[in-house]
């Protein structure tokens, strides 16, 4: 009788420390489906960039039309808005259900730590791009994710630091290949994504 | 084991002083905001209960402005957070031993 009180206590104590202090309504599912965007975003593009299957890899002789630079930014800036929009949308669902408001001090702190990694290397990209630097612009955006991905971890779901660093090995294994940095794309944003929002969603959802 | 007992601290003895630790432990502050959507508690049982913590010097409460709007912080102190933890490690102690 007193001991179920203080195993009760405990698991308290435990969930309490766990809900002030990061945000858990992230959804797995959203993880799943964002995966999936970007893989169809990874064979548009793929289609929009190799006409021939033999330049893969050749990024020194390749050559984009403007026409074909201008359709893959629409391609990556849609995929980019449809998965963070899911993400939204299924963490305030999950949030509903399990009775919390979706605007907290958790959200913001991870929503701020999340960003400062992210906005960094989205301006340091910028600026490559502007020097006509391309060859590096995937590895980055591997690289600068899965930071802010690990450091935003803090906040939320534990696993999500496994993404993360699963991100930065992927974006330095790819600064090796360059010119595949699209098949290193699918498998982060793609495979990986798929992957361990199934993990989360099995391991902390599902029922 | 009436060592361990002796850890048990009556402080903490209430589910709402409970979560009141349990989240100042991890949070560097909490406003009183904060604390009543985590807790679920009324204002007044919030604070009554905030206050008895304060009497024992285990939490700090600030009381600010922020705009033309008052906002109550709380926050942990030394001794608190080692109180805290010695509760919890009796706690621990006690299921373990039966």
């Amino acid at each position: 009788m007193e001991n179920e009180k203080y195993l009760n206590d405990l698991s308290e104590i435990k969930n309490l420390m766990n809900r002030s202090s990061r945000f858990l309504s992230l959804s797995g599912l959203s993880g799943i489906l964002a995966g999936t965007y970007a893989l169809i975003g990874a064979w548009l593009a793929y289609k929009t960039i190799y006409f021939d299957t033999s330049t893969m890899g050749a990024y020194k002789n390749l050559v984009i039309s403007e026409e074909a630079v201008i359709r893959l930014l629409v391609i990556a800036a849609s995929v980019a808005i449809i998965s963070l929009l899911t993400g939204i949308l299924l963490s305030v669902q999950k949030a509903k259900k399990n009775n919390e408001t979706i605007w907290n001090s958790t959200a913001r702190r991870l929503v701020i730590n999340f960003l400062i990694p992210l906005v960094t290397g989205g301006f340091f990209i910028l600026f490559l791009i502007e020097k006509e630097m391309l060859g590096l612009i995937a590895p980055l955006t591997l690289i600068f994710y899965g930071l802010a991905c690990v450091n935003a971890s803090k906040y939320t779901i534990g696993g999500v630091r496994y993404l993360g660093l699963t991100f930065i090995v992927l974006g330095l294994v790819s600064t090796w290949f360059l010119g595949y940095g699209l098949l290193f794309w699918a498998l982060g944003f793609g495979v990986c994504h798929i992957l361990y929002g199934s993990i989360m969603y099995f391991k902390y959802e599902r029922n | 084991m009436k060592n361990i007992i002796q850890h048990i601290n009556k402080a903490f003895d209430h589910r709402i002083r409970l979560g009141i630790m349990s989240i100042l432990m991890v949070n560097e502050s909490a406003d009183f905001a904060t604390l009543k959507e985590l807790l679920g508690a009324t204002d007044g049982n919030l604070a009554s209960h905030a206050k008895a913590l304060e009497a024992e010097e285990y939490i700090a409460i600030e009381k600010q402005f922020i705009g033309k709007k008052p906002n109550t912080s709380y926050k942990a102190t030394k001794l608190g957070k080692k109180a805290f933890q010695e509760h919890i490690e009796a706690l621990e102690k006690l299921i373990k031993k039966s």
